[in-house]
Formats: structure tokens, C-alpha cells, sequence
């Protein structure tokens, strides 16, 4: 398959490259073209996934099927878009001094990297490298987060860095226990580690030993999914780094480690034969929602609370995963594509909002939709998207989470509704008020990246009202992988 | 009981001390010489069981572990602390004697933990999955107690042994390309880190997180 090779390869190129002409002129348009094709070679591979099936490659070192296709074009899409946005950023960044060229070079190059160790992580059929690919995500973003060497940045970063490296430090003692357990059935080699074999033998594996696997595994890669009470390296990371790298960490990283644990939960499920996998993420993943909504009411710094929101937004599929089925399952993987598009807009727009207001706090920001109506307007749209207001996707994906929740868990459909309204005020006001409200905004030297906005607020607005058919059976295929 | 299985058991017993030496260890050189101690024992370790079996891919883990834990990252932390000045320094340690308490409370779950996976497992090294358990949890706990950056690192590379050790224990390792992959993530993680010390002190002027955990008013609340 030359477009999965194409797919790891390129964003690969692309850091080598950058690792030496990042700071170039013309850097932040190859940016762009590199994270283009790779979108490019996204969707031919998806074509190939939805047309023939799974697909195996390389020695069945690498395994796309319909759940993992639909996050890699995400994924690819997202990467996409995002360069695009970073364009006219990074060089605002540039001209304000907050940058220079051996940060702007790191910058580029780990990006690609960053969005390559993702790809990787989706495509392989080992459940191994999956975890040497998410630590690798963790350390390409890590230095990023300090981009700015500002001490709340340093800060952040260091929060990052050892609270996610302890987190996948379990992952990788669940990754064991679980080679123990197929190893034990598969025997040994390299073999026992591959998803295609281990799904095959599921029912044969030891449950007690994969229930411990599991409960590691659901910590380690919950720690990066933000869990609570495991969330708290996620509102700093997203708050001190730059723009684009919050847009992707938000959007895509988050969705990567909900994939590792919606696959462990499979194993799980099969070896165990009890619901305690889907129980416990419907625990952590109400949890989560609960928190994270009452935080966002006492948040002051913009990034902060759209951090904030993410973490809601993961305990609601982690949730719809743990209610396992066929259309909570829908809901909860609708749901990750309508929130990375919702919440990857709402970076966009307040990004070029922060440059022009020159700070973070929520307080300072006044009046976007007078100085820039473009701006203002996409961060008006993808507030009220992102809170589940209707016509918009990401209110689909509630109101089908919240339907089938109601029939399975009643009360914990009730909590959820709660938690929903909380953030609903908690972020309505504040959007408003930076949105309208007395201007004090300066003008930018390179005008912001609207298309990105836009394309991402259309794209869940189409899904709020027309999921087209060959989406519905795409869905319905990923869901009855992990459900 | 063969002369592996004994021998196995000493190599464990003695990967225990040092996690607890660590958890007591004021100086930053002596906590780098009880890291690389650790990692001649994970060799040993790993070269018994590649002895009893005859697999080849062990011996090559266990040269890895030889590079990796004995020779590069311990030169690459012994030039860190040199570089930043800070061989002389102690730490001030709250209350060892506590620390030691929960320590022996970690070491008594792990071996709860570990006693129903371990009778599952075939290979001579099972009675260990224990003292793996217990060094990686012993290793978080150092993490959490200690305030200078340099030892949280220490911490994060010992708990990545005893995962090591956990590995070699019940599985005699994980296939080679996830060993690989995990060994490059370590080493790479040992530059990042390095970078992120010279950070850290020139944006705080110290290496003390204490800086790293107050955030200045306005900035909002965590849970």
C-alpha cells in the first residue's frame, strides 16, 4: 500500500527536513504542503479501507481497519488545517519578538513529527509500538509546550512531562500483563503483541490477569485521554504552548489515547465476559465530565477553558465507549470527530484573539466581532457549537449519547445533563463577552487564517443535520469493531 | 532449586536494596552510581535467563541494557550534574524514616499484586515479578517525595527498570522491536530532559520544583 507508506513517511520527511530549513522563509507554506499530502494520502487510504476492509501491511506490522481509518483521516485532516492556521500565527509570533529562529525551527520540525508518531500509533498492529509511539507524542510536545520559555511555560511543561511519563509508565505495565496473558495462548515471539492475533484469541485469555491489564492500561492512557482526577497536566499544556500545537494536542493527541483504551476495552471485554471494562470508563468517564464542567466556571485564561472543555468532552466518549453498543458507540465516535473539528476552530479563532489582545486573561479580550468580525464571529459559532447547541454535530452526538444513556444508566443520563448545563454557563458568558463588549483589540501584521474557522464550523454544521450514508456505514463499521 | 533460580533471586533481592537506597539517598552522584547499579543488575538478570533459556534475543536485551542503563545514562546524567554544579549538593529529605514505612506498606502490595499473575507465568525469573513491582512503585514514590528535578528524572528512569525487570520477570521480555522502540523513547527522553534542566534554571534560577508547583494569583485553580 504506497499511500500508508506515503502517510508515515511523509510528516517523517517533513521533520527531517525541518530539523535543518525550519527557520527558512518559506517554512511555514512547506509546512502546509507536507501536512497536505499526508491528508491527501489520508483519504486515499481510507477509500481503500471502506472499499476492501481491513488491511494488513508490511508483515502485518501494520493493521487499518474502519476505526482506526476514520481517526487517521481525522487525524491527517486536522494536521492539515492546522498548519494553515500556524501560518500567519507562528509569523505574528515572529514579528511580536515572541519567537526566534532556532524555536521556529524546533517548531516546525516537531510538528511533524508530533502529527507522524500519531499516524504511526493509529496504523500499527502492534499494541507495543503503540505505546513506544504515544510516549514519542509526549516527548515531541513537550518542548513545544515551553516553546516560550516563559516560567508558567517551563511550568507546564514539566507538569506535562512527568505526570504523562508516570501515566504511560502504567500503560506500559498493562502492555506486559497483557503479552503475558496472549503469550500464554499465542506463545511466544513477536506475535503475541499483534492486535489482529490477540482479537482473534481474545475469549482465551486469562481474565484475571487481563483485568489488572486492563485497569493499568485504562490509568496510563487515561492519564493523556485527561481523565480526571489524572487531568491535571492537561488545562497547563493547553494554556502555555503555542496555539496550534493546543489545537492539535485538543484535537488529535486526546482522540489517540481514547482509540488505545476503546481497543485495550475490546480485549478486555472478550477476556473477561463481565461489563467491569465499560463499567469502570462509564466511572472515570462521568467523573470527569462532572469536574471538568465546574471548573470551567472559575477559569480566567481562555486556553485554560477550552482545556477545560476538552476534558468534558473526553469523559462524554469515554463515557458513550463505556456504554459499549452499537449506538452509543456511533455516538461517542461521531462524537470525536464532531469535537476535534469544533474544538480545533474554537483554537484558531482564539489564537489570532490572543495575538491581537496581546494576553490570555478572558477579561482583556473585548469586542472581537468589532475589530474582526471574521474572528469574532468563528469564536461566537464554535462556542455555541461546542456547548451542544443545535444545528450543530457536536448536539447530534449528546442528544444520541444522551438518548441511549437514558435506557441504559437513567441516572447517570440525569448527572450528565447537569454537567452540561454547568459548562454551558460557565463558558456562554465568557465567549459572549470576548466576542462583543467594548473593542480594545490591535491589528495584526499578518492577517489570521480564516478558512481553517470556517471549513471546521461548516463541516460540523453539515454533520449536525446530514450525516451522508457512506459516513453512517463507516460509523456503524468502526462501532461494531469496539463495541 | 537450581543455581539460576538462586542466583535470579539474589540479583532481585539486591535490585530491592537499591530501590530503597534511592528512596534514602541524599547526593545526586550517589543516586546516579545506584541508577547504574540497578542497571548491572537488570543485565545479570537478564543474562541468567538468557543463559537457561539459550534465546538469543535476550542477549541482545541484555547488551542493550548494558549500553543503555550502565554506560550511556548514567555518563549522560553524571555530565548533566557536573555541568549544572551540582555534585556537592543534599538534598533535604522530609522525614526518611516515613518514606521508609510506606515503602515497606508499597512493597508488601506489589507482592499481593503480583502473586496471582506470577503463578501464571513459565519462566525462572516469576518469583521476581514482585520485586519488579515493588521497585517501580518504590521508584513513584522517590518521584513524589523529592523536590529537585534531577532526582524526579532519576525516579522516572528507575521506575522505567523496574518495568524493565517486570518484563524480563514474566515474559523474559518483550518481542525485540517494542524493546528497541522503548529503549530509543528512554534515551530520547534523558535528551529532552536535559534540555528542559538548563530551562529550568535559567528561567527560575534553581532546579528546585518548588518553583514548578505555585502559580502566581490570577492564573486560576486546579482540582
Amino acid at each position: 500500500m504506497p499511500e500508508l507508506a506515503l502517510l508515515l513517511l511523509l510528516p517523517l520527511a517533513g521533520a527531517v527536513t525541518f530539523a535543518f530549513l525550519g527557520a527558512s522563509a518559506r517554512a511555514p507554506e512547506a509546512n502546509a504542503a507536507f501536512s497536505g499530502f499526508t491528508a491527501l494520502a489520508a483519504v486515499v487510504l481510507a477509500i481503500r479501507v471502506l472499499a476492501e476492509g481491513p488491511q494488513l501491511a508490511m508483515r502485518d506490522l501494520f493493521h487499518v481497519d474502519a476505526f482506526s481509518v476514520l481517526l487517521v483521516a481525522l487525524t491527517a485532516l486536522v494536521g492539515f488545517t492546522t498548519s494553515l492556521f500556524s501560518r500567519p500565527y507562528m509569523r505574528n509570533e515572529v514579528a511580536a519578538g515572541r519567537v526566534g529562529p532556532t524555536a521556529l525551527r524546533l517548531y516546525h520540525a516537531m510538528y511533524q513529527l508530533f502529527v507522524a508518531t500519531m499516524l504511526l500509533a493509529l496504523t500499527t498492529n502492534n499494541i507495543g509500538i503503540l505505546w513506544v509511539a504515544m510516549e514519542t507524542a509526549t516527548l515531541t510536545t513537550v518542548l513545544l509546550v515551553s516553546l516560550y520559555r516563559t516560567p508558567a511555560s517551563v511550568r507546564a511543561a514539566w507538569k506535562y512531562f512527568i505526570l504523562c511519563g508516570v501515566g504511560i509508565a502504567q500503560a506500559l505495565f498493562g502492555t506486559i500483563l497483557l503479552y503475558l496473558a496472549a503469550e500464554r495462548v499465542l506463545g511466544g515471539g513477536g506475535t503475541a503483541l499483534l492486535w489482529t492475533q490477540l482479537e482473534g484469541v481474545k475469549d482465551q485469555l486469562e481474565p484475571s490477569v487481563v483485568t489488572i491489564a486492563f485497569v493499568f492500561l485504562l490509568v496510563g492512557y487515561g492519564t493523556k485521554a485527561g481523565l480526571v482526577p489524572l487531568h491535571n497536566w492537561l488545562p497547563d499544556a493547553h494554556a502555555e504552548g503555542p496555539t496550534p500545537i493546543t489545537a492539535v494536542l485538543s484535537g488529535l493527541l486526546l482522540n489517540v489515547a481514547l482509540y488505545a483504551i476503546a481497543r485495550s476495552k475490546v480485549l478486555a471485554d472478550g477476556a473477561l465476559g463481565t461489563p467491569l471494562a465499560g463499567n469502570l470508563m462509564m466511572g472515570f468517564g462521568l467523573l470527569t465530565v462532572v469536574v471538568a464542567a465546574f471548573m470551567t466556571l472559575r477559569q480566567t485564561d481562555v486556553k485554560r477553558l477550552f482545556g477545560y472543555s476538552s476534558v468534558e468532552h473526553m469523559g462524554l466518549i469515554t463515557f458513550a465507549f463505556g456504554i459499549g453498543g452499537a449506538a452509543a458507540t456511533f455516538a461517542g465516535l461521531l462524537h470525536m470527530t464532531v469535537h476535534s473539528l469544533t474544538k480545533s476552530a474554537i483554537f484558531f479563532a482564539v489564537g489570532h484573539a490572543t495575538q491581537k489582545a496581546g494576553t490570555q486573561v478572558i477579561d482583556e479580550i473585548r469586542g472581537l466581532v468589532h475589530t474582526s468580525p471574521a474572528v469574532g464571529w468563528g469564536l461566537m459559532l464554535g462556542g455555541i457549537a461546542i456547548l451542544g447547541m443545535p444545528p450543530f454535530g457536536v448536539f447530534a452526538a449528546e442528544f444520541l449519547l444522551l438518548t441511549t444513556a437514558m435506557s441504559a444508566q437513567p441516572w447517570a443520563a440525569l448527572v450528565l445533563l447537569v454537567a452540561l448545563a454547568v459548562s454551558f454557563a460557565g463558558i456562554l458568558w465568557r465567549v459572549q463577552a470576548m466576542v462583543f463588549g467594548a473593542p480594545n483589540l490591535k491589528p495584526l501584521l499578518h492577517r489570521p487564517a480564516i478558512l481553517p474557522v470556517f471549513v471546521h464550523l461548516g463541516l460540523t454544521l453539515l454533520l449536525g443535520f446530514y450525516l451522508p450514508p457512506f459516513l453512517a456505514t463507516w460509523y456503524r463499521e468502526a462501532a461494531r469493531l469496539i463495541g | 532449586m537450581s543455581f539460576a533460580n538462586q542466583l535470579v533471586d539474589l540479583i532481585a533481592a539486591l535490585l530491592l536494596l537499591t530501590s530503597f537506597a534511592m528512596l534514602a539517598q541524599r547526593r545526586l552522584t550517589a543516586l546516579v552510581d545506584l541508577l547504574a547499579l540497578q542497571g548491572v543488575l537488570l543485565t545479570a538478570a537478564t543474562l541468567v535467563a538468557a543463559w537457561v533459556t539459550g534465546h538469543a534475543h535476550l542477549y541482545l536485551s541484555a547488551l542493550l541494557s548494558l549500553v543503555l542503563k550502565v554506560v550511556v545514562l548514567p555518563t549522560l546524567l553524571r555530565r548533566l550534574v557536573r555541568r549544572l554544579d551540582l555534585q556537592w549538593d543534599r538534598e533535604a529529605l522530609v522525614n526518611t524514616p516515613t518514606t521508609m514505612l510506606v515503602g515497606i506498606v508499597l512493597v508488601i502490595v506489589a507482592f499481593n499484586l503480583a502473586l496471582p499473575i506470577s503463578a501464571l507465568s513459565g519462566t525462572i525469573l516469576r518469583g521476581a515479578l514482585g520485586i519488579a513491582l515493588a521497585s517501580v512503585l518504590l521508584a513513584f514514590l522517590m518521584m513524589i517525595t523529592r523536590r529537585k528535578a534531577v532526582s524526579q528524572v532519576i525516579g522516572f528512569l528507575a521506575m522505567e527498570n523496574g518495568l524493565f525487570f517486570a518484563a524480563t520477570s514474566v515474559t523474559y521480555g518483550m518481542p525485540m522491536i517494542v524493546e528497541l522502540g522503548i529503549a530509543l523513547d528512554v534515551l530520547v527522553a534523558a535528551f529532552v530532559f536535559g534540555i528542559f534542566f538548563f530551562r529550568i534554571r535559567e528561567t527560575f534560577d534553581s532546579l528546585d520544583t518548588r518553583h514548578l508547583e505555585t502559580r502566581p494569583a490570577g492564573e486560576g485553580e486546579d482540582v
